[in-house]
C-alpha cells in the first residue's frame, strides 16, 4: 500500500529539463591545507584512509557530481560517515566545499557573495535537520516563523503564515508550546513548517527522520510524501535507510567513502547494482516491493503464447503479482504498443521467494 | 489560586499604603538638608594613615586637633606607606605623621622628585632590635646577651629552621638586617619570615601564655608592649656608620628618631594644618597612651584621641599656629 | 584556566605503550632521587632576601620612570586621568545612593528600609520569592551586626566592579566565543590576570590612577573580569550546534545569528559569569581596603593591627552574608531565565510586579524622607555577640586543641613537606627543570613538555628559581590535601542530599570568607610556619574542589549505581569501582581548580611564615626598593600557575583518550 502512494513524477523524470541544482566535481577535505588535495593528482587518488596518514585530511566529499530536476525528490544515501551531511551542507555552503561548482538555476553557488549566499538561502532553501534545531526559548509559532523572522517579516505577517504551515503539517493547536513539551515527531513536524514557511524552492532534508522511533517515522515520510504531492517542492532527501530511500526517492544517489558508487532510480539500485558494495546495500530489499516488471521480464520465446494480459514496464512486481499468477499464459509486457518482453510465473515467484535474479 | 494571589496583592498594596500615610501623619524626625560649611582658612587636611596603632594614635590626635581647633576638613586615607609618599607627587597625601627611617623613599621622593619635604620630629623614638617573651627573660637572664644566643639556639628549633635556632622577622615592611646579622655574628639561627605583624604579635603572645621560646624581631613603640612587655636582647652596639654595608652589619640598628614628612606643596603653602603638623611633637608615652586606649581598651581612633586632648590641652596649646 | 578543554581525535596507543609509560616515570623519578643524593645542594640558585639581580634593578626603575613621567606623560593626562575621572564619578554616585552622605543631605539618598525593599523586590523580580527573602533577611543582619554603612560601601564598589567588568568582559567574551583566534589571544592575559598576585599591582594602579574609588575598582576588576570573559565565551561556544546551524540556514547574518541564536541559547551560561564575577569581586574587598577602598575591608584590617579577631570575624560575616546573599539571587536568575517565570499567569504577575513595586517605592520614600527608615537603628548588638563569640572560640581552640593541631602540623612538616621540599629545593636547578620537562613530556605530550621547558627557563630568569621551588613544594601538598578532602567530603556531599544541605554554606563560608580574617587564628593554631600558609591555602581551595567532585558524583546516572548495586556491591565497591571512576573528569578538574586555587593563595601564605614567593610578593609590595623583585616573584607564581595548568591538563587528556581507547 505504501509505495503506491508515491508521487506523480516519480520514475518519470524528464531529463531534458534543466535541472535547479546541477553540482560537479565537488570536493570537501576537512584538514590542514585542504585546497591542496583535490588539485594534486597524487592526493585526489589516494584511499580516504591514507589521505588521512599521509596528509592528516579528511576527503568527506570526493569528486561528487550530479542533478536534480525541477520537482524531483533526490536522494543521497549511504552509510554513516560516507559524508552525506557534508555533501548537502555544501549544496548550500553551510559547509564551504573544497572545490568543485554548484549551479542553481544558472547561477554557481560557490561564487556568490556572502550577501548574495544570504539571499538565496532566505528565499530559496531551506533545511530540516536531524536533530531538528528548534530553539528552546521560543513557542512553536515563533519556532515556524523563524526563517521569516531573519528575512526581516513583520510580525502579523510571520504569525499569519506561520498558522498556515502549522495546519499543514498538522501541528494546530499547539502554536503556543515550547519545543520540549513535543514528542520528537511533533517537534521535527515544527522543523518541516519552519523549512515550509519561507516557501522555498527547494528543500534540504539530512536525515530527519533518523532519531524518530519506526512509527512515527512511518507518518513522517508520509507526511512528507503528501506534502511534495501538495506544494511540488523539489527536495534533496539525506538517510542512510535504503527502504526510506526507495520509498521517497525518484532518484537515489549511493555515496560511499565520499565517492559517489551509483546514481539511479531505486529499481535501477536493486535491479543493477554497480557493484558488490551496492549488492551488499539492497540485498536485503524485498525486491517484488522495488522491482518493476522493466527487471525480470524476459524476452518472448516461440513457445510462449502471446495472448495474455497486458501489463507496462513501469509496473511494480508485488503489483503485478496477481495478474500474473492469475493468467495461464505470460503476461505482455507492452510500452507504446510495443511489446518488450513477458513475464511468466516463473519470474514472479523467483522474486517473490526472494531468489537472486540476474542483472 | 487566582484569587489568593490577587488577595495578597491588594492586601500588600493596601497595607503599604496604609502604612506610608500612618507613617507620613505621626512623623519621626524628617531628613533635613545641610549647608555644607566651608571651613574658611584651613581647607582639606589629607593625611595618610598607614597601618599601625602608633601611626593612628598620632594621626588621630592630629586630625582631632585639626579638624576641633583650627577647622580643618580632614580626609583620612588608609594607606601603606610606599603608597603614601606616592600621594605627595599627585597632591593626595598632605602629610605622613609617622616615619620610620625609609632612606630609599627620602632619595626618592624628597631628593630626586622633590614632591615631599620632611616636617621634623615627632619626638618619639623608634627602637628596633631582637626580643624575647618576659618569661625567658626570668628563666633564663643571660639570654639578653647575644653573646649567648647560640648557647640557647637549641630551644628556638622549630620546623621551620631547619636545625637551628629560629629567628622569627615580621613584618616587611621594615628594613632588616637579620640574615646579614646572623651571619656576621656567626649566630646558629635561621631566619624565618612571619611576614605580617599580626601573626608576629600572635607568636610572641602565644610564646608568654605558653611559657614557649621565641625569638623575634620586633620595636618600640608598639601598643603590643603594653600587653606583654617583652625583653630586648642587646646586640653589639650601634656606632655611626656601621651599618653603612648591609651584607657586613654586625651591630644593633640604630634608634629611628620617628619623624613627619609632608608634600612640598602643602608645605610652600605654610596653612594652619602645615603648621600644626610641624610643630607636632609628644613623646613615646603619650603615644602609647593613645594606643592603649585604641588596641586595648577597644575605643575608636577619634575617642582616643579627644580623651588624650582633652587631658592634655598645654601639650596641644604649643602646636597651633601662632598668629 | 577556569575550564578544561578537551580536544582531539584518539589516536590510541598501543598496549605495548601504555605499560612502558608508568615505568619510565617512575624511571625518572629514581634516577632523580640518586642524583639528588650525589649533587644534593649543588647549583640551588638561592637568592638572599636583600639582594636583587640585574631584572630586579631594571623593573625597579621602569616602575620609577612611569611614576615619574606621571605629570608629562599624555597618556596619563587625557587617557588613565580620564578613565579615573568617569570611575571615580561612578563610585561616588553609587555611594552617594545607598552608602554615603550625598547632594546636601547628612545621609545617602536610599536609607535601609528603601535599600533592603528594592534588593527584595529585584530579587523576586528577576529570581524568586524565597531569594528574595534570604536577601532581606541578609540586608538587615549588615545592620544588626552594626556594619550598615561599611556594606553599603563595600556594596557599591563591587557593584560598579561588577559593572564595569560585564560591560567589557560580556562583549570580550562574545568575541572571544565566536573567534578562535581572539580565544587563544586572550586566554593567557586572562591567565595572568587572574594569577598574578594584587599586591604586585596595586602600588602601580594608584600610581596610574591615583588613591581612591577608582584605583580600588580597576584593582577589583583586574581579577573579577576574566571569568566574566571566559564564561561568556564557554557559553557561546557550548551552545549546541543544530540551532545555530539552522539559523545559517535560513540566511541569518552574523549580528542575527548572535542576537537570534548564540545568546539567548547561552543566556544561562552567562548568567552564571555574572555570578562568578561577582564573587570574585567580593574576594577583593579586603585587599583593595590596602589602597583605601571603604567599606567591609577596611573593617578588617583596622581590626587585624590590634590582633582584635572578633571584630574581623564580624565583618568578615558581612562578607560571606553578601556573597550567598548575591550568589544565590545571581543563580536564582540564571535558572529562571532558562526556565521562565513558571506557571503564574501573566496577568496576575503583572498585578503582583505593579503591587509589589508600590510598596518598593513607597519603602524608598520613606527611607528618603524619614531618619528612621534612612539610618539604620543603633542597638543592634548582633555585632558584640558575633565578635566576642569568635573571640571566645579562638582563644578555647588555641587553648585546647593547640597541642593537638601543632602535633599535626609537626606531621605533615616533617613527614612530607620537608622532604619535598628538600627533594624540589636541594636539587640542582638543571636537574630539576630536566625532571619537570621529562616528566611533563610522559604524563602529559611534548607540547606540555615545551611549555614546561619555557616555564623552567623563565623561573630561572627571574632569579627566584630556589624560591619557586620552595613555593612549589607547599603548593604541591596543599594541593594533594585539598583533593583528598575533595574526593572524600565530595562524595559524602554527592551521595547524601542532607550532608549536602548542611556543608554546602560551610563551603560557601570558607571560599568567600576573607583570609585576613582567619590568619590570626591560623597562626595561633599552627604558628608561624610554612604549615599554616598551606592550611589558609586549602581552607580556600578545598571548597571548590569539594563541590566539583559533589557535583560529578551526583552527575553519574542512577541506573549505573542501580546497576552496580544490583551486582551486589557494597557501598566501598560502589564508591570505588563505580562512583569514582565515573567522576574522573570532576576529579581532573578538581585537582585543576584546587591548584589555581592554592596558587592565589601564595601571597596571604607569605604573611603567616610561608617564606618564599609569597613572602618577596609581600615585601615588594610594603618596600620601594623590592618593588621589581616582588613584580618577579609575582610573574613565577603566575609562571608556576601556567605550567602546572598546562601539564594537568595534557595528563588529563591523555588519561582520557587512554580511557576511551579502553573502552573501544
Ligand atoms: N568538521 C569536520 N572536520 C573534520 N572531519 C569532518 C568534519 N565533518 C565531517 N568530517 C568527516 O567527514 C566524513 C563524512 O562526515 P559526514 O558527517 O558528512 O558523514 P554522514 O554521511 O553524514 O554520516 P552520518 O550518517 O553519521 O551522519 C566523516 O569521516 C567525518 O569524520
Ligand atoms: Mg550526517
Amino acid at each position: 500500500m505504501s509505495a503506491d502512494t508515491a508521487v506523480e513524477p516519480r520514475g518519470q523524470v524528464n531529463e531534458a529539463q534543466t535541472p535547479v541544482i546541477s553540482v560537479r566535481n565537488l570536493w570537501k577535505v576537512f584538514g590542514p591545507n585542504a585546497e591542496r588535495v583535490p588539485g594534486s593528482a597524487e592526493l585526489a587518488g589516494l584511499s580516504r584512509r591514507e589521505l588521512r596518514e599521509r596528509a592528516r585530511c579528511t576527503a568527506a566529499v570526493r569528486e561528487v557530481s550530479f542533478d536534480v530536476a525541477p520537482g524531483e525528490v533526490f536522494v543521497v544515501m549511504g552509510l554513516s560517515g560516507s559524508g552525506k551531511s557534508t555533501l548537502v551542507r555544501c549544496l548550500t555552503r553551510l559547509i564551504e566545499p573544497t572545490a568543485g561548482e554548484v549551479v542553481f538555476e544558472g547561477e554557481d553557488i560557490l561564487r556568490a557573495d556572502k550577501r548574495r549566499l544570504r539571499e538565496l538561502r532566505r528565499r530559496k532553501f531551506s533545511m530540516v535537520f536531524q536533530h531538528f534545531g528548534l530553539l528552546p526559548y521560543r513557542t512553536v509559532v515563533d519556532n515556524v516563523g523563524y526563517g521569516l523572522e531573519i528575512r526581516g517579516a513583520g510580525r502579523a505577517e510571520r504569525i499569519r503564515r506561520a498558522n498556515e504551515v502549522i495546519d499543514l503539517v498538522g501541528l494546530d493547536g499547539y502554536e503556543n508550546a515550547y519545543p520540549d513539551q513535543l514528542s520528537g515527531g511533533m517537534q521535527q513536524r515544527v522543523g518541516l513548517a519552519r523549512a515550509l514557511a519561507g516557501d522555498p524552492d527547494v528543500l534540504f532534508f539530512d536525515e530527519p527522520f533518523s532519531a524518530l522511533d519506526p512509527l512515527i517515522r512511518r507518518d513522517m515520510q508520509n507526511e512528507v510524501i503528501r506534502l511534495h504531492r501538495q506544494v511540488g517542492k523539489t527536495m534533496v532527501f539525506i538517510t542512510h535507510d535504503l527502504s526510506e530511500a526507495l520509498k521517497l526517492g525518484d532518484r537515489i544517489l549511493l555515496m560511499r567513502d565520499g565517492n559517489v558508487v551509483q546514481a539511479g532510480t531505486g529499481d535501477e539500485l536493486v535491479g543493477a547494482p554497480a557493484d558488490d558494495y551496492v549488492r551488499d546495500f539492497v540485498q536485503d530489499v524485498p525486491r517484488a516491493d522495488v522491482l518493476t516488471l522493466r527487471w525480470i521480464m524476459r524476452p518472448s520465446r516461440d513457445s510462449d503464447q502471446l495472448d495474455g494480459p497486458e501489463l507496462g514496464p513501469g509496473m511494480i512486481v508485488r503489483d503485478a503479482v496477481r495478474t500474473v499468477l492469475a493468467a495461464d499464459r505470460p503476461v505482455r509486457v507492452v510500452e507504446n504498443g510495443e511489446l518488450l518482453g513477458v513475464v511468466g510465473h516463473e519470474e514472479v515467484l523467483d522474486i517473490v521467494a526472494g531468489n537472486q535474479a540476474g542483472a | 489560586m487566582r484569587s489568593v494571589v490577587n488577595k495578597r496583592v491588594l492586601a500588600g498594596v493596601s497595607l503599604s499604603t496604609v502604612a506610608a500615610l500612618t507613617l507620613t501623619a505621626c512623623g519621626g524626625s524628617k531628613i533635613e538638608s545641610t549647608d555644607v560649611a566651608e571651613a574658611d582658612g584651613c581647607g582639606t587636611f589629607n593625611i595618610a594613615i598607614n597601618p599601625w596603632v602608633g601611626y593612628e594614635a598620632n594621626a588621630a590626635v592630629l586630625a582631632h586637633v585639626a579638624e576641633t581647633e583650627l577647622g580643618c576638613k580632614v580626609v583620612k586615607k588608609d594607606l601603606k606607606e610606599e603608597i603614601a609618599w606616592q600621594g605627595f607627587g599627585t597632591g593626595q597625601v598632605d602629610a605622613i605623621v609617622e616615619n620610620w627611617g625609609h632612606d630609599d623613599l627620602k632619595q626618592k621622593y624628597i631628593e630626586d622628585q622633590k614632591t615631599a619635604v620632611s616636617a621634623g620630629s615627632t619626638g618619639v623614638e623608634g627602637i628596633i632590635g631582637w626580643y624575647v617573651p618576659p618569661w625567658m627573660a626570668e628563666e633564663y637572664p643571660d639570654i639578653t646577651d647575644w653573646n649567648n644566643l647560640n648557647e640557647y639556639a637549641h630551644l628556638f628549633e622549630t620546623t621551620e629552621s631547619g636545625g637551628k635556632g629560629q629567628l622569627l622577622d615580621g613584618d616587611p615592611s621594615f628594613v632588616t638586617n637579620d640574615e646579614a646579622l646572623v651571619k656576621n655574628l656567626e649566630l646558629d639561627y635561621q631566619v624565618v619570615y612571619a611576614g605580617s605583624e599580626p601573626a608576629l604579635i600572635q607568636a610572641f603572645r602565644q610564646a608568654e601564655e605558653k611559657k614557649e621560646p621565641v625569638l623575634g624581631y620586633f620595636y618600640d613603640p608598639q601598643w603590643f608592649l603594653s600587653e606583654v612587655e617583652l625583653v630586648k636582647v642587646n646586640l653589639p652596639e650601634y656606632q655611626e656608620g656601621c651599618d653603612a654595608d648591609p651584607e657586613q652589619v654586625a651591630c644593633d640598628y640604630p634608634v629611628y628618631d620617628l619623624d613627619k614628612i609632608v608634600s612640598k606643596s602643602f608645605a610652600d603653602a605654610n596653612g594652619p594644618a602645615y603648621q600644626l603638623v610641624d610643630n607636632f611633637n609628644w613623646t613615646n608615652a603619650d603615644q602609647n597612651l593613645v594606643a592603649r586606649y585604641i588596641a586595648q581598651d577597644n575605643m575608636s581612633p577619634e575617642e582616643a584621641a579627644e580623651k588624650w586632648v582633652e587631658a592634655n590641652q598645654d601639650k596641644v596649646e604649643a602646636w597651633l599656629p601662632q598668629s | 584556566m577556569a575550564t578544561t578543554t578537551m580536544t582531539g581525535a584518539s589516536t590510541r596507543t598501543t598496549p605495548r605503550r601504555r605499560i612502558t609509560k608508568p615505568l619510565a616515570v617512575v624511571g625518572v623519578l629514581a634516577l632523580w632521587f640518586v642524583a639528588w643524593t650525589l649533587l644534593r645542594g649543588q647549583d640551588m640558585l638561592e637568592l638572599p632576601r636583600a639582594t636583587l639581580t640585574e631584572l630586579h634593578h631594571w623593573l625597579n626603575d621602569v616602575n620609577d620612570s612611569v611614576g615619574a613621567s606621571r605629570n608629562s606623560n599624555p597618556l596619563f593626562l587625557y587617557f588613565f586621568n580620564e578613565i579615573r575621572a568617569v570611575m571615580d564619578a561612578l563610585v561616588t554616585f553609587v555611594q552617594g545612593l545607598i552608602a554615603q552622605p550625598a547632594y546636601g543631605r547628612p545621609v545617602p539618598v536610599l536609607g535601609w528600609l528603601g535599600v533592603v525593599a528594592l534588593v527584595s523586590y529585584v530579587s523576586w523580580v528577576f529570581a524568586n520569592w524565597r531569594v528574595a527573602l534570604l536577601a532581606a533577611g541578609g540586608f538587615i543582619l549588615f545592620g544588626l551586626q552594626g556594619l550598615w554603612q561599611e556594606s553599603m560601601d563595600t556594596l557599591a564598589l563591587t557593584l560598579v566592579a561588577v559593572f564595569v567588568s560585564l560591560l567589557f568582559g560580556i562583549p570580550l567574551g562574545i568575541l572571544a566565543g565566536v573567534s578562535d583566534r581572539f580565544h587563544r589571544l586572550i586566554t593567557p592575559v586572562l591567565d595572568l590576570m587572574q594569577t598574578m598576585p594584587t599586591f604586585v599591582y596595586l602600588a602601580p594602579l594608584t600610581l596610574v590612577f591615583l588613591i581612591g574609588p577608582a584605583s580600588a575598582t580597576i584593582a577589583t576588576l583586574i581579577y573579577a573580569m576574566p571569568p566574566a570573559i571566559r564564561i561568556t565565551a564557554h557559553g557561546i561556544r557550548s551552545v549546541p550546534a543544530p540551532p545555530v546551524e539552522a539559523t545559517d540556514s535560513f540566511g541569518a547574518t552574523r549580528r542575527q545569528r548572535l542576537t537570534k541564536a548564540l545568546l539567548p541559547l547561552s543566556k544561562r551560561t552567562i548568567v552564571l559569569g555574572v555570578n562568578q564575577t561577582i564573587m570574585a569581586a567580593l574576594a577583593m574587598v579586603t585587599v583593595a581596603a590596602l589602597i583605601d577602598a571603604p567599606g567591609l575591608g577596611k573593617t578588617v584590617i583596622k581590626a587585624l593591627q590590634t590582633t582584635d579577631v572578633g571584630t574581623a570575624f564580624n565583618a568578615g560575616v558581612a562578607i560571606v552574608v553578601m556573597a550567598i546573599v548575591l550568589d544565590r539571587v545571581t543563580t536564582a536568575a540564571s535558572v529562571r531565565a532558562e526556565q521562565g517565570g513558571g506557571e503564574v499567569d501573566p496577568r496576575i504577575r503583572r498585578l503582583l510586579l505593579a503591587g509589589f513595586g508600590l510598596v518598593a517605592a513607597v519603602c524608598s520614600y520613606l527611607s528618603y524622607t524619614y531618619l528612621w527608615a534612612s539610618e539604620f537603628p543603633e542597638g543592634g548588638q548582633l555585632g558584640e555577640y558575633l565578635s566576642q563569640g569568635a573571640t571566645t572560640v579562638t582563644t578555647w581552640a588555641q587553648h585546647h586543641l593547640a597541642d593537638l593541631t601543632s602535633a599535626v602540623k609537626d606531621g605533615v612538616t616533617i613527614a612530607l613537606l620537608n622532604p619535598l621540599e628538600a627533594l624540589l629545593a636541594e636539587s640542582p636547578w638543571w636537574l630539576m627543570g630536566a625532571v619537570i620537562v621529562l616528566l611533563a613530556a610522559l604524563v602529559g605530550n611534548l607540547r606540555a613538555a615545551a611549555v614546561a621547558a619555557v616555564c623552567v627557563g623563565l623561573l630561572v630568569g627571574s632569579g627566584l628559581w630556589n624560591a619557586s621551588m620552595v613555593t612549589l613544594a607547599m603548593t604541591l601538598v596543599a594541593t594533594l590535601l585539598v583533593v583528598t578532602l575533595g574526593v572524600v567530603v565530595g562524595v559524602w556531599m554527592g551521595r547524601s542530599n542532607r550532608a549536602d544541605r548542611v556543608i554546602r554554606p560551610v563551603l560557601d563560608a570558607g571560599q568567600t570568607m576573607p583570609a585576613f580574617v582567619y590568619l590570626i587564628p591560623v597562626v595561633a593554631l599552627f604558628s608561624v610556619s610554612r604549615f599554616s600558609a598551606i592550611v589558609a591555602g586549602v581552607v580556600y581551595a578545598a571548597p571548590v574542589a569539594i563541590k566539583i567532585v559533589a557535583d560529578g558524583v551526583r552527575a553519574i546516572p542512577e541506573s549505573t549505581v542501580e546497576a552496580a548495586t544490583a551486582a551486589g556491591s557494597n557501598t566501598w565497591q560502589t564508591i570505588t569501582k563505580v562512583q569514582l571512576p565515573m567522576a574522573r573528569q570532576s576529579l581532573l578538574l578538581a585537582t585543576n581548580q584546587g591548584l589555581i586555587y592554592v596558587l592565589s593563595m601564595v601571597v596571604i601564605g607569605g604573611l603567616v611564615g610561608a617564606g618564599a614567593l609569597g613572602y618577596e610578593v609581600v615585601a615588594g609590595f610594603s618596600q620601594g626598593q623590592l618593588y621589581g623583585k616582588g613584580l618577579a616573584a609575582g610573574a613565577a607564581i603566575v609562571v608556576l600557575g601556567i605550567m602546572l595548568d598546562r601539564i594537568a591538563r595534557a595528563a588529563g587528556q591523555r588519561s582520557d583518550r587512554a580511557s576511551t581507547a579502553a573502552q573501544s
